[in-house]
């Protein structure tokens, strides 16, 4: 009984330490008064302000774009390089997924730079030719995408390894067509690894700053560039209010999906 | 439709965004402004100033990589006991605070942290002496330990949560007591995820900017610190790159430790 406890009580502070930043922003955001350090009474006006702030709200526009738009296109990247990967020949497979492996284990900081200096340099290249290329929106996507890939592949390899081989042959013997044989009987086999492998993504490219912050180059902020450059000013409480509104529609987005734990697993049993 | 030709957007996609621009680092880090060899870019990092960055970088990454796999470990094992393990609860626990900014939550302990911030007051209200632990080293340490911890938890809990449960009472039945059973076959079992969470904690503590210029005030320097600066305020980009090559040296001898144990199921996935 007091092992229990002791376990809960455990379990309880790390969650505990893990949670507090958070609870902290939320509190902030209610803060009537301007400075973090003191309570200025409850109030909604970080709330109100926010929707005027379109400084703000151009950056959640961008930061939302290049997560929907970075995941997906990872994930298709992704997903396609998985079923290449897992056909090849052993030596062949072990280098290909340690080239995968390199934007996930290789220092942000690292990526950043190296992404920097092919950007720079592709546009003095280009700029010989007459062609103004600069970095902005499209280097950061292309950014986002490729520290993203790894999670595609990673969630997607072990779908791939559990897979039949013998029902995707059968499909082709019944006279469905390689197309229809995957998009029937193999994709819909995959497809929690596809699932997990974008929203692991969308989640990465949403809290990324290093990387970001060494392509965006003078335009394109997101929301993370935006917070660092407001660090010497002070951070506006509306970046607290906005923060929090999204915490808490994914939290509950996410409860709603894992309240229904049942339905889910008779879904794959059928 | 598992034709090749389903390899070669990726592969192009590698050779394009992973591999050239790692070829663009050792280019600018082997040269100098005029384009011709040399290692004084990678020497650099002798000087003082460099140098003591670095081994604060080090140390401090050392100290966070301990502290998460002490705090961890034990976690790990509580969760693949108890029924919160069964469902995608654990990884929702510790996937969802990435879903606030992660310059925000680590900005989030200026407040609780400050010298009559709300630990500080807590201490106090309690009698006890407060602390000054913002913009000092042990601030960073902190920032480090809260914003990798879940790097460290993951791997451990998904390799312990797969040891087969006839192994332990088998250790059991043949008279190992829980701490023999822990130590001769729980941890032995379980060192890929070990290996596996100290890369992905010590790799981006070491090379970390953010939490030093969040949490150190700006005063503290760590190598990370040193390299944004070679790029951003625009000293020396060769230098940068010659710096950033001798942490790629430090990573890449930490992955080599742990690729000799880990085979994959150390993954975070």
């Amino acid at each position: 009984m007091m092992k229990k406890l002791g376990r809960r009580f455990y379990l309880f502070l790390i969650i505990l330490f893990l949670y507090a930043p958070i609870g902290t922003l939320m509190v902030l955001s209610f803060n009537d008064s301007r400075t973090s350090v003191k309570w200025g009474g409850f109030s909604l006006k970080w709330y109100q302000r926010l929707f005027e702030n379109d400084t703000i709200l151009a950056a959640l526009g961008n930061t939302l774009l290049i997560a929907v738009l970075s995941a997906a296109i990872a994930t298709l990247l992704g997903t396609s390089a998985s079923i290449a990967i897992h056909h090849m020949k052993k030596r062949r497979q072990s280098i290909c997924m340690s080239i995968v492996n390199i934007p996930m284990l290789n220092a942000e900081i690292v990526t950043g730079i190296a992404f920097m200096l092919l950007f720079i340099s592709a546009g003095n290249l280009l700029s010989i030719f007459g062609i103004h290329f600069e970095m902005g929106f499209g280097t950061v996507l292309i950014g986002h995408i490729t520290f993203n890939l790894p999670y595609v592949v990673l969630s997607v390899m072990p779908k791939l390894k559990q897979l039949n081989i013998s029902m995707y042959e059968a499909a082709l013997d019944l006279g469905a067509g390689e197309g229809q044989a995957f998009f029937r009987v193999v994709l819909p086999d995959i497809m929690p690894g596809v699932l997990s492998g974008f929203l692991l993504s969308f989640t990465m490219s949403l809290d990324d700053f290093v990387i970001t912050h060494f392509v965006k180059g003078l335009g394109a902020d997101t929301l993370s560039t935006l917070i660092y450059s407001e660090l010497r000013k002070g951070i506006k409480p509306e970046m607290y209010a906005l923060s929090t509104i999204m915490f808490l529609a994914v939290f509950l987005v996410l409860v709603f999906v894992n309240l229904n734990p049942r339905e889910q697993s008779a879904a794959y049993r059928h | 439709m598992y034709k090749k030709s389903l390899s070669c957007p990726f592969l192009i996609w590698a050779a394009a965004f992973i591999i050239i621009p790692l070829l663009f680092i050792m280019y600018y880090g082997l040269t100098d402004k005029s384009g011709s060899f040399t290692m004084a870019n990678l020497m650099a990092v002798a000087t003082a100033e460099h140098s003591k960055a670095l081994f604060l970088s080090l140390g401090l990454s050392l100290l966070s990589t301990v502290i998460c796999l002490i705090l961890a470990y034990p976690l790990a094992l509580i969760l693949s006991g108890s029924r919160l393990g069964k469902s995608g609860f654990v990884i929702f626990l510790f996937i969802l605070p990435m879903w606030m900014n992660f310059l925000l939550r680590t900005l989030a302990w200026v407040v609780l942290l400050d010298t009559n911030g709300v630990l500080d007051t807590i201490l106090k209200f309690f009698g006890l002496k407060g602390m000054k632990i913002i913009n000092t080293p042990a601030a960073i340490v902190f920032g480090m330990v809260y914003d990798f911890l879940p790097f460290m938890i993951l791997p451990i809990y998904n390799v312990v949560s797969k040891i087969d449960v006839n192994v332990i009472n088998a250790a059991r039945d043949l008279g190992a007591n829980s701490f023999q059973t822990l130590y001769k076959v729980i941890f032995p079992l379980s060192l890929p995820g070990v290996v596996s969470g100290i890369t992905m904690v010590f790799v981006p503590s070491l090379t970390t900017f953010v939490i030093s210029t969040l949490l150190g005030g700006g005063k503290i320097l760590l190598i990370g610190n040193v390299i944004e600066q070679e790029f951003m305020k625009g000293t020396s980009w060769h230098i940068g790159s010659g710096l950033s090559l001798v942490l790629m040296l430090f990573i890449i001898v930490s992955m080599i430790l742990s690729s000799k144990y880990d085979h994959g199921e150390g993954n975070v996935l």
